[in-house]
């Protein structure tokens, strides 16, 4: 029963993020380059290539992604693959069933998906992913054969594989208050892939920018609109303090 | 009906105009003299005494940020969570009036809980200010209606299941519970019904008698006049007065509250600001992180908990576990033990004090110690009411109170804030046991007040108000 329990709970944390607490790794720092045109526009052809035959980000519009300085025309010839309007919301390809077949689940919605996977004391959604996108190693007892440090028994398996290649974790005991403590020291490479650990981290970075910008895509208006804001408040405020000041100077 | 005042002809278009309006609804100007421009307040306002006028401000920015929402919003479980993404995406600025309403409720909890412990340590509620101090109340329990239903409408994760957690609660109290349960929610589990009734008493029914209950607040306020710092009344038969019978301690409400509230309204939108344009998810808590995940009815999240102005009455209804419960028994039973041996009262008074401490007793050994942990969470607010009838100190203010009674202020609030921490907190034996304690003492400090307040020496009052001129 506990074990059915258990299967229960860990086949409901493919889907949800809600149970992002549960075991992994502690999160990587994600670099942040929601200001990048660059990294943004090389994150959003990451995922468009890899995620969004699975992944659907049905909040997502594709010439929103005019915002990072992509053209309709650019956004047609070079991101459409299962639409053919740039209007139309980001769908994935994969048939849900079929979906549900291969992996145990929906792949969940990514619109969000790098709000949702922020915890409190444990990082943002951006460096969950980071660390999510860098940790996953071969595993036979897996059905995909993939495993994830960030993410434990994931049904996902390695979809960016043939970018890293294939590494296995190398682990080294030490003593931490007392008590032995099983730790990743460090990766080993078994398989090349087409980028090395630098490009890979890189790209990766790129990628979960894009995630990132991609579930506010007003984030950057925001923080700008932000600072307009704030320096007229701050007049307004000096103006209304020395009229409060005029008003009660002479109440005695 | 009023005299019908005559204007000179030569006298300036905007006095021909006012006058002419004058004339025909002079309860308009009446009501500005008698609220604005000749309501005297005291001259010795301290910052606490701000966040009366930023409620209000809060209030209004919540309504007309929420018309602009409702404009854009789909009340239907299949449509409301991609309305939201819609509004924050599609919609020109919609991004930035969710924005101002999200950051605006956990705003107005923040300046409403100020606004009460500026009452709570002045003594606004104690005679003739009694009335003011309970709409307020009423206010305060509207107001956790109003978040808590608007909470369910971006059918998040967290709105769905905080919600079926709550509701469920109803389903504890004995007999009616699980009927009870079931038209709040309209559904057997929360669902679209629910969305909807919720979005209702959201939108329409809980505003109306907000308003209703804000107005009677502060026509009951300028009725009786505020109190101040020093908790002296500057309208009383020995205040003293001008010429004009103006209090001599009292100032027109207009200008220059007006001016001051207008300088407090521009430091409070800084940090409204600051949290909107730089911090609207505050951490996780003001927009919680679960609550980017569309509700699912078949996904239970693996820690639960109340957005954080909840968190301190969600403490308390945690900390009543069947062990909690025969301390509860053993509290009554010395409280009724000790109020027949101590007290002077006719046979029949004492009879019916052990009577009604055995029928507490058999309901607190009968009935499911779930039922008193919702006693606990509405009776934590619900005592709030009586507060005018269990301060019995000689003094109003704080400041002239015996020196020892600002620890018991200090410690309350501390215990405030710890119970909110932990309501945030996913459940552990450490935090039950210190949540139990800091139940007991929320409780204690009011119940116990009508014994703990008397004590000690007060300060001397003086006769005016203490105004430092600026």
């Amino acid at each position: 029963m506990k074990k059915f329990l258990m299967t229960l709970v860990l086949s409901m944390g493919f889907v949800t993020g809600a149970q992002a607490a549960t075991g992994g790794i502690a999160w990587d720092k994600a670099p942040n380059k929601t200001n990048d045109i660059v990294a943004l526009q090389n994150g959003a052809k990451l995922f468009v290539n890899y995620c969004l035959n699975c992944h659907s980000a049905a909040f997502m519009r594709f010439n929103r992604l005019r915002d990072i300085g992509l053209s309709d025309q650019q956004i047609k010839d070079n991101l459409l693959f299962t639409t053919d309007k740039v209007g139309e919301t980001m769908k994935a390809a994969i048939d849900p069933r079929q979906a549900k077949d291969w992996f145990g689940g929906n792949p969940p919605d990514l619109t969000l998906i790098a709000r949702s996977r922020s915890a409190i004391g444990q990082g943002t959604g951006a460096d969950y992913l980071y660390t999510y996108l860098r940790t996953y190693y071969p595993d036979d007892t897996k059905a995909t054969g993939w495993n994830n440090l960030a993410y434990p028994n994931v049904g996902m398996p390695h979809a960016l594989w043939e970018l890293q290649g294939k590494r296995i974790p190398v682990y080294e005991t030490v003593q931490e208050h007392g008590a032995e403590v099983h730790r990743v020291k460090g990766w080993e490479q078994i398989e090349p892939g087409s980028m090395t650990s630098v490009q890979y981290d890189e790209a990766m970075g790129d990628l979960v920018s894009y995630l990132q910008w991609m579930a506010e895509p007003s984030q950057n208006t925001r923080v700008r609109v932000g600072f307009g804001v704030m320096l007229f408040l701050l007049i307004m405020t000096f103006i209304t303090w020395r009229l409060n000041a005029a008003f009660w100077k002479d109440v005695k | 009906m009023a005299e019908f005042k005559e204007i000179s002809p030569n006298a300036s278009a905007g006095a021909k105009l006012t006058n002419w309006f004058e004339n025909r609804i002079p309860t308009a100007f009446d009501a500005y003299k008698v609220h604005m421009s000749e309501y005297y307040a005291p001259k010795n306002f301290n910052f606490w005494y701000v966040f009366g006028s930023l409620a209000m401000l809060v209030l209004v920015i919540q309504i007309v940020t929420g018309i602009f929402l409702v404009m854009h919003y789909k009340p239907d479980a299949a449509l409301a969570f991609a309305s939201v993404e819609y509004i924050m995406r599609d919609v020109p600025w919609g991004w930035l009036v969710r924005y101002m309403h999200s950051t605006g409720a956990s705003a107005f909890f923040v300046v409403v809980y100020l606004h009460m412990f500026r009452g709570l340590i002045y003594g606004s509620y104690r005679k003739p200010r009694e009335l003011v101090w309970i709409f307020g109340c009423a206010i305060f329990l509207c107001l956790m209606a109003e978040a808590f239903m608007g909470y369910l409408l971006p059918w998040g994760q967290m709105s769905y299941w905080g919600a079926q957690v709550i509701v469920n609660l109803f389903a504890a109290v004995p007999f009616i519970g699980p009927d009870l349960a079931l038209l709040i929610r309209g559904d057997y589990v929360v669902g679209d019904a629910t969305l909807n009734r919720f979005f209702a008493f959201h939108v329409i029914a809980v505003p109306l008698v907000l308003l209703g209950l804000v107005a009677a607040h502060l026509l009951a306020l300028h009725d009786v006049g505020s109190n101040n710092p020093d908790g002296i009344e500057i309208k009383g038969p020995k205040a003293p007065r001008d010429a004009k019978g103006h209090p001599l301690d009292g100032i027109p409400f207009h200008p220059y509250y007006t001016v001051h509230d207008i300088f407090v309204v521009c430091i409070f939108l800084m940090a409204f600001s600051a949290i909107i344009f730089f911090a609207p998810e505050f951490g996780g808590y003001f927009l919680e992180y679960n609550n980017f995940i569309p509700a699912d009815s078949l996904k239970t999240p693996l820690h639960i908990a109340p957005v954080w102005y909840f968190t301190p009455y969600y403490s308390m209804l945690r900390a009543i576990t069947g062990e909690m419960v025969y301390v509860l028994i053993a509290c009554v039973l010395g409280g009724a033990f000790f109020s027949v041996v101590k007290f002077k009262m006719p046979l029949l008074f004492k009879a019916l004090i052990v009577g009604a401490a055995a029928v507490v007793v058999a309901m607190l050994v009968s009935i499911d110690a779930k039922f008193w942990g919702v006693v606990a969470m509405g009776g934590a607010v619900i005592i709030l009411f009586f507060l005018p009838w269990l301060d019995y100190c000689p003094v109003k203010s704080i400041r002239y109170r015996p020196q020892w009674h600002k620890y018991v202020y200090g410690a309350f609030v501390l215990n405030f804030f710890v119970l909110a921490y932990l309501g945030t907190q996913p459940t552990s034996a450490v935090g039950e046991r210190v949540s139990q304690v800091g139940t007991l003492f929320y409780f204690g400090f009011f119940l116990l007040m009508p014994w703990w307040s008397r004590l000690g020496e007060p300060k001397p009052v003086p006769d005016r108000i203490n105004f430092v001129a600026h």
